[in-house]
């Protein structure tokens, strides 16, 4: 079972003085939380023995290391490393995720992908849907809940009117929405434990995968600053201000 | 006079238990007489003779202060009430001044009137030192909130007394500076009111408490004169610091009207762990070696009990990270290099783990789970406020007695309590003792008073470590100073304020009058 997720840059943002982007150096990097919901779901259902090897995937450069070590804390059996740094890290997008998951999917002979909705700092809720569409597999997408039934998964997904029910066939795409699980805290026997287990480093070409962009981010900005509010004395003010404000 | 006059109208109900007092060798003869006089120390004595506020005085509130003079009951209310919802006075009047010109005019018309006031910062205390325990006038700093200067090279901020402690952090957090004290109340409390009870906090251990970090302050006295000693100088020897007498005053020498303080640049990492260890032996152990191996980036030691675990699991629906313990360990580091860090703090994990100091525990060096690891300790007083009354204790101690009082309460009280929970600053050899029951229960206090003060005495320890005297403490404090000590703050106060109408009933023992 693959669980590959994302690293993401905490709230502090501030948009490069270029605006081509946002600031990301001596930035501290720690998992998507949905990815984290993603680990803890595979890791369950190893714990069920439903699943035989749970292993831990993320894209980036040197400091993914340490949340690959987390998710190894959590339970995953081993990690692996796609090296991706520099230039090519700042325009890594969904599609060419998807594009090296599903190398890596078909490498490993993996029978499960399960990742997180999306990613906080993009928001662009992709890279599940096209690795499903790469791989030509199933996806159950927006899960809150996964049930291993024989050789096909249920999945209750959450969508705008609902919760929708589905069963799709192994192998397959699962991504995690917020109610799917609790993630557990990894505790120090677990994180000593794993120090010891493997993180392989793999780079995106060994994979035959072309991280360059097909798009290009033309300009970034921080919202409108928010303009302070006018105190009125009377309600009479309050409607003439709305008047003049072309409100009312 | 006055003595006799007191003790006559106070109704002698049935025997104070103060036979209990011999069996330790304590000095008594101070401790008996503040005693002697009082059924209840922790109780309100009988009103002094101040004046009461007339229509006259309230015209002269309202041209000073028009719109910011509050004598609706509605909202009186809240301000009459203390925290913990244990203690309300009966003022009838609640003035909000902008300016430090305001305070020393409002304290003249009082000094002259003899009208008694309770300067009110947050209200978040938690001895009854807050609130009128009558009709005094209520003196609040809300509206004192600007910020005056902040030099982003030294450190150093001045503010008006009534800015939020956490409006503060964050305005400094931007700057890459934070505040040097941090509690759980820091969204309500005010920084003047920090300074008046000399607040400790999470923090003391790594920057020291407020005496070493206030420069300076701003104090308008009992008569309304202003006392502007608020330099924004590390070093400044010259003459007695009078600063150091109103930090943890109380509000009973003066008003502080505004604070210089030193402030530490923001930590580049901040990692916590949270630890579990099977006896209090093995925490203080774990201790020894957090010192020796995190030293200088250790910034927070703290303790709670499994009863404090499962009093936040009940009501606050809070998971415990780690497999039940019998003591939990809270530790954060905060350093200038993330590497470096997490290197130290992850032999040291490894040291105690493989020693088996501690028996489970969890990291985390992000910020959304370093809030959840610190909530299990910083909301277990509001878990607690959940189980009914609780009886309240803030001691210092040998940090190795610390747990002994723990379970020695435990015993003494046995069914007559719900609860005995014990967590706090064990770094700092304070220890935050609390007793709950379902209502106020007269027979419980006097089974723990004045056993836990008597307990305290006897081990040299303090009983109030941070929280100071207040109302509920006052008559105690011969507990943890000696006589002539408190004959000397007596001078001091009336000196100071000859009328006696700064924050009256607190912090003083009764006697002393």
């Amino acid at each position: 079972c693959f669980a590959p997720f994302l690293c993401l840059r905490p709230p502090q943002i501030r948009v490069k003085p270029d605006r081509t982007g946002v600031v990301t150096d001596g930035v501290k990097h720690s998992m998507n939380p949905f990815c984290e919901i993603a680990v803890e779901e595979a890791v369950k259902l190893k714990e069920k023995k439903l699943v035989k090897e749970v292993v831990a995937v993320s894209c980036g450069p040197q400091q993914v290391q340490e949340t690959i070590r987390t998710a190894l804390a959590m339970g995953a059996d081993r990690g692996i490393h796609v090296e991706v740094s520099g230039k090519d890290y700042e325009t890594l997008g969904p599609l060419q995720v998807s594009k090296i998951f599903a190398a890596l999917a078909k490498k490993e002979q993996a029978d499960l992908i399960i990742l997180g909705k999306q990613a906080i700092d993009d928001d662009c809720n992709q890279t599940g849907q096209m690795t499903a569409a790469l791989l030509d597999w199933p996806q159950g997408t927006f899960a809150s809940e996964v049930t291993l039934e024989a050789d096909k998964l249920k999945v209750v997904r959450e969508i705008d009117g609902g919760l929708e029910t589905i069963k799709i066939k192994l192998p397959a795409v699962v991504t995690a929405d917020l109610r799917l699980n609790t993630p557990r805290y990894a505790t120090l026997p677990n994180i000593m434990k794993a120090k010891k287990k493997k993180i392989v480093n793999v780079k995106p070409a060994d994979l035959g995968v072309d991280v360059s962009s097909r798009l290009e981010v033309l300009k970034v900005d921080e919202p409108p600053q928010r303009q302070s509010g006018v105190k009125v004395e009377t309600v009479h003010d309050l409607v003439e201000k709305l008047k003049e404000a072309g409100r009312i | 006079m006055g003595i006799f006059q007191r003790f006559a109208r106070i109704p002698l109900k049935s025997t104070y238990i103060w036979s209990l007092c011999r069996q330790y060798s304590t000095d008594l003869t101070a401790v008996d007489r503040a005693l002697i006089q009082h059924r209840n120390p922790g109780a309100a004595p009988p009103r002094l003779p101040f004046s009461r506020v007339t229509q006259e005085d309230l015209a002269f509130f309202r041209t000073l202060l028009p719109g910011r003079t509050i004598t609706d009951p509605d909202l009186l209310k809240s301000s009459n009430v203390d925290w913990l919802k244990t203690v309300e006075g009966n003022s009838e009047v609640l003035l909000r001044p902008k300016t430090t010109e305001e305070v020393s005019q409002i304290l003249r018309y009082c000094n002259e009137r003899n009208l008694a006031v309770c300067p009110q910062g947050g209200n978040t205390g938690l001895v009854g030192g807050s609130v009128p325990v009558f009709d005094e006038i209520i003196l609040s700093t809300s509206l004192m909130k600007q910020v005056i200067t902040f030099d982003n090279i030294s450190g150093i901020l001045t503010c008006q007394a009534g800015c939020v402690l956490e409006n503060l952090s964050n305005y400094l957090e931007e700057r890459d500076f934070i505040m040097p004290l941090d509690l759980g109340a820091k969204g309500s409390c005010h920084i003047g009111g920090n300074v008046s009870t000399n607040a400790g906090g999470l923090r003391l251990l790594r920057y020291g408490s407020l005496r070493g970090t206030v420069l300076g302050l701003e104090v308008v006295l009992a008569d309304g004169r202003i006392l502007n000693c608020l330099a924004t100088l590390r070093k400044d020897n010259t003459g007695y610091d009078l600063k150091q007498l109103f930090i943890g005053s109380e509000g009973t020498l003066g008003v502080i009207t505004a604070v210089s303080i030193l402030c530490p640049r923001k930590p580049k990492a901040v990692n916590v762990a949270f630890l579990g260890c099977s006896s209090f032996q093995q925490l203080l152990e774990t201790f020894q070696c957090c010192r020796g191996m995190l030293g200088e980036i250790l910034s927070a030691f703290e303790f709670l009990d499994a009863s404090c675990m499962s009093l936040l699991e009940k009501h606050l629906k809070l998971t415990n990270p780690i497999t039940e313990s019998p003591f939990y360990i809270v530790i954060e580091t905060a350093g200038s290099n993330a590497t470096h860090d997490e290197e130290k703090l992850h032999k040291f994990l490894e040291e105690v783990m493989t020693s088996s100091l501690v028996t489970d525990g969890t990291v985390a060096t992000e910020a959304t789970k370093i809030k959840a690891l610190w909530s299990l300790r910083e909301r277990v007083t509001e878990a607690l406020t959940h189980e009914g009354y609780t009886y309240k204790y803030d001691i210092s101690l040998p940090v190795e007695k610390i747990y002994d009082l723990v379970q020695d309460m435990r015993g003494h009280l046995g069914d007559m309590a719900k609860n005995v929970v014990g967590y706090g600053h064990v770094g700092d050899g304070n220890l935050h003792l609390n007793i709950t029951s379902p209502s106020k229960d007269p027979a419980l206090l006097a089974a723990i008073e004045p056993y836990v003060y008597e307990w305290t005495s006897k081990w040299k320890g303090s009983i109030s470590a941070e929280h100071g005297l207040g109302l509920k403490k006052r008559n105690y404090i011969y507990y943890s100073k000696p006589s002539e000590a408190v004959a000397l703050m007596g001078s001091i106060k009336a000196m100071l304020d000859p009328k006696g109408i700064l924050n009256p009933y607190k912090t003083l023992p009764d006697n002393i009058h």
